[in-house]
């Protein structure tokens, strides 16, 4: 389970890419619920990333499919950092 | 379960494009008159859309090359580079290159993919980052996944988005910086001289891919590093024969003292048979050639700057505010329109390359035009003028400037 600041955090950065105005969820999947092309993905890492002040890398995100598992890998890479 | 499935989608978005008597993925040249001249469905078609720059295709002492080579050695090595696929002419295309750059090291291989492959996935290590623009080519992301390497992606062409990104890596790791001088889809300049001085600072190897700015960049045309006067900057510089050198091919040039162990390591260099002796013979001919092109490359420039103006003129939307390479994107309000423009104008004569969402950045419909330096300024303006009439055929609103 993520960290639930982490995750109130990442809902804050998901709702401007929420273009369909959809219930954010914690299970809500980018590609399918948000429908999200690869380059708005990219946005949103970049937003992510400066947020947390992290590296999100590229090779991280195909296990990255809802927004709980983005959380918890935010927690998992600050508790790495620290 | 079939196998296929997982295209579906895309074979259904593919057949919902309304072509009506040609694809853009299936032209066919029956007949390739010149550098800018082909024969397409019976049509005298002219070439705008073929990334031959400088118009190597057809040059005389590189086909003559070509053919002694031929004459000489055969038709191809049958074998790798590390076996018994390493003949004169590759040793010495190789010792020409490294010369053109003015480098102590040159590694040839069998197209300008694989370079990039090979070079990013074999530098970037288990422990290592990879750090790289977001609109980067299809080899760069390729050598990536292929690598182990952690990727670490930045904003195109945004230093400020690279150095945030340098600062949060630890600052012993083993970094390499990968960017493109010139990208390909909308033609555009990286500000080279700031992304590797921001890499440099932050201890990063770095790698400039000139594969479309090598043979008009530069008073010596070896690309936009030699003219951003930033080459002692780049530690390995990629390039292909592709495009400006009219043949096939990759390369990379350093002055790293143990640049020679790739040879041993490097998969996409060993694992494949080596380039064909004609080609090298054509690619080393036609290196040479360009290296005195002077008039040719001022020639390119020119007729890329007189497209983008009459097309500028004529109330086009094109992505990029000047010429800033022999690349002119024209943008289009939709990818149905598009679609149709593309069919239009190569019927009208014009080949150029058709590029939609998601292969182009920023969600861009792009007629992507390439000019070649040996276009005459007549065929320049006709591309221009064939522009204009197909847009007034789709009744496309552009309005003259």
């Amino acid at each position: 389970m993520a960290n639930a600041q982490t995750l109130d955090r990442i809902f804050e950065l998901v709702a401007p890419f929420n273009k369909k105005g959809i219930e954010l969820q914690a299970d809500t999947t980018f590609a399918t619920d948000l429908d999200l092309d690869s380059l708005t993905v990219m946005d949103l890492v970049a937003e992510i990333e400066d947020a947390f002040d992290i590296i999100l890398p590229l090779n991280l995100l195909p296990e990255l499919e809802t927004i709980e598992q983005v959380a918890a890998a935010v927690d998992r890479i600050v508790a790495d950092n620290d | 379960m079939d196998l296929f499935d997982k295209f579906d989608a895309l074979i259904a978005q593919k057949s919902s494009l309304p072509f009506e008597k040609a694809d853009p993925f299936k032209v066919v040249m029956d007949k390739v008159l010149s550098e800018t001249v082909a024969i397409i469905e019976g049509r005298e078609t002219i070439l705008a859309g073929t990334n031959n720059y400088m118009g190597m295709t057809f040059n005389e002492e590189a086909i003559a090359a070509a053919k002694e080579a031929l004459d000489n050695y055969g038709t191809g090595t049958t074998g790798s580079r590390v076996l018994n696929g390493t003949y004169s002419g590759h040793k010495g295309l190789e010792k020409t290159i490294a010369d053109f750059y003015g480098m102590d090291h040159c590694m040839v291989f069998s197209t300008g993919y694989q370079a990039n492959l090979g070079m990013i996935s074999t530098l970037g290590g288990v422990d290592d980052y990879v750090i790289i623009d977001a609109d980067s080519h299809a080899s760069i992301y390729d050598g990536c996944a292929m690598g182990n390497a952690t990727i670490v992606r930045f904003k195109h062409n945004d230093i400020e988005s690279m150095e945030k990104r340098l600062k949060r890596l630890p600052a012993e790791a083993g970094k390499l910086v990968v960017v493109e001088s010139l990208y390909s889809m909308l033609g555009d300049a990286a500000p080279l001289k700031e992304l590797l001085e921001t890499a440099k600072k932050y201890g990063c190897t770095t790698l400039v891919d000139e594969a479309h700015s090598m043979g008009f960049c530069g008073e010596k045309g070896r690309g936009l590093c030699e003219e951003l006067g930033v080459e002692h900057l780049a530690d390995f510089i990629v390039g292909t024969f592709s495009k400006s050198v009219g043949t096939v091919g990759g390369y990379c040039v350093s002055n790293h003292p143990k640049f020679d162990v790739l040879r041993l390591v490097c998969r996409p260099y060993m694992f494949t048979a080596s380039l064909p002796p004609s080609v090298v013979a054509s690619a080393t001919a036609s290196i040479k050639a360009l290296e005195r092109s002077g008039n040719r490359r001022a020639h390119l420039w020119e007729n890329a700057r007189r497209l983008h103006a009459g097309l500028k003129a004529a109330g086009f939307t094109l992505a990029t505010e000047t010429a800033s390479s022999p690349i002119i994107a024209v943008c289009l309000p939709d990818p149905l329109i598009a679609t149709k423009f593309w069919e239009k104008l190569l019927l009208n004569g014009v080949y150029v390359n058709m590029a939609l969402p998601p292969a182009t950045p920023a969600g861009y419909n792009l007629m992507r035009v390439s000019v070649c330096a040996q276009h005459t300024t007549e065929q320049i303006d006709e591309i221009t003028r064939r522009f204009i009439a197909t847009a007034e055929e789709l009744g496309l609103n552009v309005k003259a400037a």
